[in-house]
């Protein structure tokens, strides 16, 4: 067991897994290439099947396949971890997310839960082309009975860090199947400390609204009101992070910025209001925008706030695949300077 | 009652029950649809009869066979069929979702066996000593994640039976153009071993599912277990496409009830279709008035 503070999001992850196991002998973790010394493509189960080799099957190639018997072994008892890779690969799984583990709970009229969390990498920005690079989240978003959980990577107060305790009580407690999206660049980017938030008012405001996981309040300390709510998960809050540090100091435009973890079961009350105070809504999201998850924030805030919300604007993919090449990548994905500008344009 | 009296009163009654909602349906008594078991009763109630209270079965779309094989409440199931709060799953699964102790069907073809070879393996770690049992037809072999499944169970060891029901025809495409190869070797080809019977003679499939079952429990690794078998009704409520000449010729040569019946004697025979029919009668009439 590793005692040492997480630094990165990858740390903090595996760290929560290695608490998991120990905590838990339910756990247990299925995926591809995931043994030591390889440790998984994005090595966070380094170190797991050391330390639990009965408890770590690396699977064939057959990504149905573990979901669904990682689904039969959550309806008898035991909490399975599934690591899809990449997360272009959920596709594969989508009859059984669907069909089966979404639908267990209710279909079987509460008698069961199957408590599998599936884990996967999403995004751009590696060069890994059209089938190795996508945002695909947004299809599995408003399932009933699948939750979709997403890390922003800040410190915060857990010994394993905020992604890692999002992940933790997700494998530990939640009754129902979980979706947890990670983020292939997020990976890397280290906690954010108290020396890094110095400028910062960062609040959690879940306790407030009653919901069941972080949803985070980040604005710029002793600002004036902000002009423009900008809301953003995993790495894209990250990016918008860094944009509302520039646009404070470099600009003086003062934003708030909304970090829900939790994407489904979808809950947005700090949205709305902050959104009456702002009136001013920009989405950013790494995924295509059509029929995706902007597009379901504003209408709802249209929904809700009528008149009061006065602009409004998505930040989202081309509407093409991801390309390969690094300019044609660079050029598709939203990235911080598309953040910074879409702001300045809506004030 | 003895095993052979035992094994016939279940397949009457699973018979009797299809029959009554068959039925019923035409009269308006249910919504939705089902899928008729008739004319396989001996596979399910063959297999099912070997195993133990802490056993798991795992169905599909043609699951009520199996349900009342397994022990199912008959009164809740057709509640569960009329969309009653009293039915198995409050009428929120209807015919095809049902999970009552260790039964679970669900309706998509190919997707139950990686659900049921993880419960086994969740046994296994466990160490509760459960096996379990999942029926497929032949037209799920045209679903891959069967495959991958097979794969995982051998690799890992599952203990869990394999049962395939071909009736030969899926919905109303027959085997013969739905299926190259051959279906041992689909199982052989992953080193589960795999055992093919032409019968519609619940004695045999028994005697065969205990052997099986038996070197499953020994072993803690999955087998399988081939039956050629007749279906008599449509795949669901009416869409038969075959002509009554080769369903009554089906009837004459394969009717489990008809081979089994042998072993009985007569007024013995008839007592226990008496005491099945009626039954039947009561729980489809408190099904009717419950909530």
């Amino acid at each position: 067991m590793k005692k040492d503070k997480p630094r990165t999001v990858l740390e903090s992850l595996n760290l929560a897994i290695h608490q998991a196991m120990a905590d838990d002998a339910r756990v247990l973790l299925i995926g591809e290439d995931i043994l030591d010394p390889y440790g998984g493509a994005f090595k966070i189960t380094r170190g797991l099947s050391t330390a639990y080799p009965d408890r770590v099957l690396t699977s064939p190639i057959s990504e149905a396949g573990i979901t669904g018997i990682a689904g039969g072994m959550a309806l008898r008892g035991l909490r399975p971890v599934v690591e899809i890779m990449f997360g272009d690969f959920i596709s594969l799984i989508t009859d059984q997310l669907i069909n089966h583990l979404a639908k267990f709970r209710y279909m079987y009229n509460e008698q069961v839960c199957a408590p599998v969390v599936i884990r996967t990498p999403m995004g751009g920005r590696r060069g890994y082309g059209p089938t190795h690079s996508q945002t695909l989240e947004k299809h599995f978003l408003g399932l009933p009975g699948l939750r979709a959980l997403a890390p922003f990577n800040l410190l915060g107060k857990d010994p394993l860090g905020a992604p890692g305790k999002l992940l933790y009580d997700a494998i530990i407690s939640s009754e129902d199947p979980v979706l947890f999206i990670e983020n292939k660049v997020q990976y890397l980017l280290p906690l954010l400390t108290q020396d890094e938030l110095l400028d910062y008012t960062v609040e959690d405001v879940s306790g407030t609204y009653d919901l069941s996981t972080p949803f985070y309040k980040l604005s710029i300390c002793s600002a004036p009101p902000a002009k423009v709510t900008m809301i953003a998960y995993g790495y894209m809050a990250h990016l918008a992070f860094q944009a509302q540090h520039q646009l404070a100091y470099e600009k003086e435009i003062f934003t708030e910025l909304l970090i829900p973890t939790q994407l489904a079961p979808f809950e947005l009350s700090p949205l709305f209001e902050s959104l009456r105070r702002t009136g001013r809504l920009l989405t950013i999201e790494e995924g295509a925008g059509a029929l995706g998850w902007g597009a379901e924030v504003l209408s709802q805030a249209v929904e809700v706030l009528g008149s009061e919300l006065k602009k409004a604007k998505r930040l989202c993919a081309e509407g093409h695949a991801v390309p390969a090449a690094r300019q044609l990548e660079e050029a598709s994905l939203p990235n911080l300077t598309d953040i910074l500008n879409a702001v300045q344009k809506m004030v | 009652m003895d095993r052979v009296a035992e094994y016939y009163a279940e397949m009457y009654l699973i018979r009797c029950f299809e029959e009554t909602l068959l039925a019923e349906f035409k009269r308006g008594i249910f919504h939705g649809t089902t899928h008729s078991y008739l004319g396989q009763e001996a596979n399910a109630v063959g297999v099912i009869g070997q195993l133990n209270d802490s056993d798991i079965v795992v169905s599909n779309h043609r699951c009520h066979g199996h349900f009342l094989a397994h022990g199912g409440d008959l009164f809740r199931l057709f509640a569960e069929l009329m969309g009653k709060n009293m039915g198995v799953c409050g009428g929120r699964g209807g015919s095809q979702h049902i999970h009552w102790q260790n039964f679970y069907s669900n309706g998509i073809q190919g997707g139950i066996v990686p659900m049921a070879t993880g419960m086994a393996l969740a046994e296994k770690r466990k160490g509760s000593g459960a096996v379990a049992v999942v029926f497929i037809g032949d037209g799920t072999l045209g679903e891959g994640v069967i495959y991958e499944t097979f794969n995982m169970a051998a690799l890992w060891g599952a203990p869990i039976l394999y049962v395939l029901e071909n009736n030969q025809i899926a919905q109303t495409t027959p085997i013969s153009l739905s299926l190259a190869g051959d279906i041992q070797a689909r199982f052989e080809a992953f080193s589960i071993p795999a055992v093919r019977i032409d019968s519609s003679d619940v004695m045999e499939i028994a005697s065969l599912a205990d052997d099986l079952l038996a070197s499953i429990r020994i072993e803690l690794k999955p087998r399988a277990l081939v039956i050629d078998t007749a279906r008599f009704g449509p795949h669901s409520k009416s869409d038969d496409t075959r002509s009554e000449e080769e369903i009554a010729a089906l009837q004459d040569k394969r009717d489990p009830l008809h081979i089994h019946a042998l072993r009985l004697d007569e007024s013995e025979r008839k007592a226990l279709e008496a005491e099945v029919q009626a039954k039947v009668a009561e729980s489809f009439q408190a099904a009717l008035n419950a909530e």
